[in-house]
């Protein structure tokens, strides 16, 4: 009986999106009176920032600073249409749509500007800071606000622009069966090492190094701060996360999140983490969907780690210490 | 059933109310009083969101009957900024992004201003230590740990 260390390694690639009756997302964008945006939208940030890298693609498009553009996810009732938050869909389906929506909104802004400035709009360049100037002419130029006031109060345009960003269903081919279920793969690599208990069947992570190619960051510290809790997440479903963990008797299972385990800030391994930028043909800016594959690739890494340790295929989980030391007394008795 | 009247100081400010015997003081604070930083989780004691600062000591408002506060001194996460500035834990917790869903996020603070206000300057032990009544599900603890050891930090050299 002894504590037996092990390393295993696993790679993904984890697909943007799905493939039901086609995968849509629809953004509307306008501007306030005094040149504020706003992004309207049905897609719904579950805290993983959404609101914030919209915000960014909006102004990246239109060309004003971050915090002039506000976003509203209000009401998935009255607003545009969006499939929903999941999939790793957010950041690519509603970015490409709200990317579409602002440059509409931008050429209205700019041909505004053109009849203020008495030029060609397509001589007009922003500056990402609130104003329209004319290119190689920087001195004739007019302010985001006093553009957005004229278009409302004087030429009676309206600043806005309308993104709809559709993959459509793909059906399998008759003959091959060959589909495009999904787009825009990201992709991810963990080394885990572990510590088992070959005689209690105890787990312990010692380290996760992982490395996710995700497109573009387009907010390098937000994607972090996912992947860090997305890998403590994928260790926490290899060993610990279950809603049945009474086997065999079901009667005796948990209730609630009180009998639901999870790993607290006294079980952490050492974790790593490695962001490769590679960016994506058909992303907003670059990016692709980390959301959920930053919980995955973690899963078969420790159970290839168990494996090395200690030499049994567990193939079911969470990987508990009981089904460690069953495994061990079928390979004992073979 | 007759109301009960409690008082008791919240953030400061003298609050009086009438209740239900047996109202928690979660159910006073965020339905009665309408402070909703303290988040209801489990209602059982075991999540830790609902944490809360009474007479100094780290308390989980779900289990704590409002009745028992009379008297009482009750700190909030919503009552630590002050003048609009935010206090350093909070503030350290917004630089190190260690909130993503935000639903724990006033019960750390609770936690580590308890844990700070004993210990200025922790271990890292002694930080997962105090953290360990709560629940986190997005962060993977390690950015509210790293938050907590740079509050600690900066309030040491402020006091230096």
């Amino acid at each position: 009986m002894a504590i037996r260390r092990g390393r295993g390694v696993a790679a993904i690639n984890y697909p943007t999106g799905m493939n039901l009756g086609g995968d849509p997302t629809q953004a509307l964008v306008h501007s306030t009176p005094t040149g504020n945006f706003m992004v309207t939208l049905s897609s719904v940030d579950l805290g993983q920032g959404m609101k914030q890298i919209m915000a960014q693609i909006c102004a990246e498009t239109i060309g004003v600073p971050t915090d002039r553009v506000v976003v509203d996810t209000a009401d998935t009732d009255t607003g545009p249409h969006c499939m929903g938050t999941f999939a790793s869909r957010g950041t690519h389906r509603a970015g490409n749509a709200v990317i579409q929506a602002a440059r509409e909104a931008r050429q209205v802004m700019l041909e505004v500007a053109a009849e203020e400035l008495e030029v060609n709009a397509s001589d007009l360049e922003t500056d990402g800071q609130g104003n329209i100037l004319v290119k190689g002419a920087p001195q004739k130029s007019i302010s985001i606000f006093d553009v957005a006031l004229s278009a409302h109060f004087k030429r009676g345009r309206s600043i806005s622009g309308r993104g709809m960003f559709l993959i459509p269903r793909s059906y399998p081919e008759k003959e091959t069966g060959a589909m495009k279920p999904s787009t825009c793969y990201a992709h991810a690599c963990t080394v885990a090492e572990v510590e088992v208990d070959d005689e209690t069947g105890e787990v312990t992570v010692l380290t996760v190094k992982n490395v996710f190619e995700i497109g573009r960051a387009l907010n390098p510290k937000m994607v972090e701060q996912q992947l860090v809790g997305g890998s403590w997440m994928g260790v926490s479903h290899a060993l610990y996360e279950t809603t049945e963990p009474y086997y065999p008797n079901r009667d005796h299972g948990g209730t609630d999140f009180n009998q639901y385990l999870m790993p607290g800030p006294g079980d952490l391994a050492q974790t790593e983490i490695i962001v490769l930028e590679r960016p994506s043909a058909d992303g907003p800016y670059g990016a692709k969907g980390p959301g959920e594959m930053c919980a995955n690739p973690q899963i078969p890494a420790v159970a290839n780690a168990v494996f090395d340790a200690v030499g049994v295929r567990i193939d079911t989980l969470p990987i508990t210490p009981e089904r460690i030391l069953r495994a061990l007394k079928a390979q004992a008795s073979n | 059933m007759a109301k009960v009247p409690v008082q008791f100081t919240l953030n400061g400010a003298e609050k009086a109310e009438f209740i239900d015997s047996g109202t928690t003081l979660l159910h006073a604070l965020r339905d009665k009083i309408g402070d909703t930083s303290p988040k209801g989780g489990c209602h059982q004691g075991t999540c830790g969101g609902c944490s809360v600062i009474i007479d100094g000591e780290l308390r989980l408002s779900c289990l704590t009957l409002a009745e028992t506060c009379n008297g009482a001194a009750i700190t909030t996460a919503s009552g630590l900024s002050e003048g609009g500035v935010l206090h350093p834990l909070q503030r350290a917790f917004l630089d190190a992004f260690a909130t993503q869903c935000g639903f724990c996020t006033p019960g750390m603070i609770m936690a580590a201003t308890v844990l700070l206000d004993h210990t200025p300057n922790p271990s890292r032990d002694e930080v997962v230590e105090a953290l360990s009544g709560n629940i986190c599900r997005c962060t993977g603890y390690e950015p509210i740990i790293q938050a907590v050891l740079t509050a600690a930090r900066s309030n040491s050299q402020n006091a230096a």
